[in-house]
């Protein structure tokens, strides 16, 4: 399943300066760790130690938080966009 | 003089120079303003304050910017009314209203709007920007017309009237989006990754802007005679004014102007956006986000970005959180208006309607110097009373229909 992973600006170091990547993956976790493959740095950022979303990281699919859905394990189609998003902005 | 030694990052330490940054390049954690505290104690005191101006400016030295001609509207100084017939209702002994309602453009948001756009016009920023759940908007827009700035401002769709009017009058874009407040949100730290030109307040100014909300405690201490008071009703949206509230005093603490004190912060929230409160009473230790249902439009966040850290104050300052219905938050609205003549919007009718019910289990006591802050002016969201205030009577221009629908009308005291 190819889909689109959009990635801040605060990463696209890692990417060299790139704001949208292509990955493949059946869950949006499969398809953060394909991104981590492809541009190594990313895990240790959005990850924790148990291999949770950081506090801090918000992950959207098709513009919904994936906290609504089934989290990492939220399945992807092909051609849908994931969103890495700083979770501190707002209010 | 400014005493900004640079940015921080709340959660790993690492270190950023004072620019538009509001977030760690490595861990996504918030970058925190770091101040030179010795330096800034030995310039400060109180006379210095008092001969200020009587606006958030006051207290320049204590904030992340300086600058003689601020981005200025007249922020902040707003009155903190003594609330005697309102805690006699409420079972309590001296309470106190932050009257927020008293800003340039009806809430606290003027506060951290000029702190934000004054340190965006000083990085050479031409436009102003930021999500908003209408006060900010109303705010933003307003500033930016003041400075000159171009502003872009971002709300979701189903925003009062009132504050939509308040943002489109003075000239900038307006967007309305076809989603929630949190779906606004998401867009607009997406647009900021686009866009680095534009000045977001609440995004890539955030960390400037926070600073703004320590304010409401530097005047309700100063107004207190400089000192803190023993608790204080904050309501939370994103968390960001609770977390400032008790820095503000921690701070005034540090450079010697009261002495060392932690009031107790309780936090409010809508029981149809309780994303802290929920947290709070299940003892969580960590925010779940929901999707808001509730008049309180300022407040419905459901994605709460310092949630985590009001969450945390809260319980440090042994303070409580507790959520209240749309009902009671009417009621609170009225019940303000009518104790105390201050007609606040629902965000404050959350605040009140807290403070009552804190008051009533006992976690707000009557032995305690008590300030509820009401952020936002009453006519913003007057739909929301609509159908529940109204005229006594409708009549035609006579004594007699005048006498049949109102009687001999209130007690005079004795008066004839």
């Amino acid at each position: 399943m190819s889909v689109t992973v959009r990635i801040p600006t605060q990463l696209r170091t890692l990417t060299g300066g790139t704001g949208e990547v292509a990955v493949e993956g059946a869950t949006v976790g499969e398809a953060l760790k394909a991104l981590d493959a492809a541009h190594p740095g990313f895990a240790e950022r959005l990850f924790d130690e148990e291999g949770r979303l950081r506090r801090f990281v918000n992950v959207f699919l098709a513009d919904e938080d994936v906290r609504f859905l089934e989290g990492l394990d939220t399945p992807v189609q092909a051609g849908q966009t994931v969103s890495v998003v700083p979770a501190v902005a707002g209010g | 003089m400014s005493f900004v030694t640079g940015l921080r990052c709340r959660e790993c330490g690492r270190r950023y120079p004072a620019e538009a940054l509001h977030v760690c390049d490595f861990c996504f954690g918030p970058l925190e303003v770091d101040y030179d505290y010795e330096a800034m104690a030995a310039s400060l005191s109180r006379e210095k304050i008092a001969e200020g101006p009587r606006t958030i400016w006051r207290y320049r030295d204590l904030l992340p910017v300086d600058d003689a001609t601020p981005v200025d509207l007249g922020a902040g100084f707003t009155p903190l009314v003594r609330a005697d017939r309102l805690a006699a209702e409420l079972g309590l002994g001296e309470l106190w209203i932050k009257d927020d309602t008293a800003n340039p453009t009806g809430s606290f948001k003027d506060r951290v709007v000029s702190v934000a756009l004054t340190k965006a016009r000083q990085l050479g920023f031409k436009v102003a920007a930021c999500a908003s759940t209408g006060n900010l908007a109303n705010s933003v827009a307003a500033h930016a017309a003041r400075a000159g700035l171009a502003s872009i401002v971002l709300i979701p769709e189903d925003l009062e009237e009132a504050k939509v009017t308040m943002t489109a009058v003075y000239g900038g874009t307006v967007v309305a989006v076809q989603g929630s407040y949190d779906d606004v949100n998401r867009l607009c730290a997406e647009l900021a990754s686009e866009h680095p030109s534009w000045a977001f307040v609440n995004v890539n100014l955030r960390t400037y802007y926070a600073e703004g909300s320590k304010t409401l405690a530097f005047e309700v201490a100063e107004q207190l005679g400089w000192r803190a008071p023993d608790h204080v009703v904050v309501p939370i949206a994103s968390g960001s004014q609770l977390t400032k509230v008790a820095k503000g005093f921690a701070e005034l603490a540090t450079v010697g102007l009261i002495e060392p004190a932690t009031p107790r912060i309780s936090g409010a929230q809508a029981a149809g956006c309780a994303p802290v409160a929920t947290a709070f009473a299940t003892g969580a230790d960590a925010i779940a986000p929901v999707k808001p249902r509730t008049i309180a439009k300022s407040l419905s966040i459901g994605n709460p970005a310092d949630g985590w850290y009001a969450l945390e104050t809260i319980r440090r300052s042994g303070g409580s959180c507790a959520a209240v219905t749309d009902d009671e938050v009417l009621e609170g609205i009225r019940l303000l208006a009518r104790t105390e003549g201050i007609f606040a919007e629902t965000a404050g009718g959350v605040t009140i309607a807290t403070l009552a019910k804190l008051a009533a289990a006992g976690q707000i006591r009557s032995d305690e110097r008590v300030v509820a802050l009401v952020t936002g002016h009453g006519l913003k969201t007057v739909e929301a009373l609509s159908g529940t205030v109204g005229p006594t009577a409708s009549i035609p221009p006579t004594i007699s229909a005048f006498d049949a629908a109102v009687g001999e009308g209130p007690d005079t005291g004795g008066l004839a």
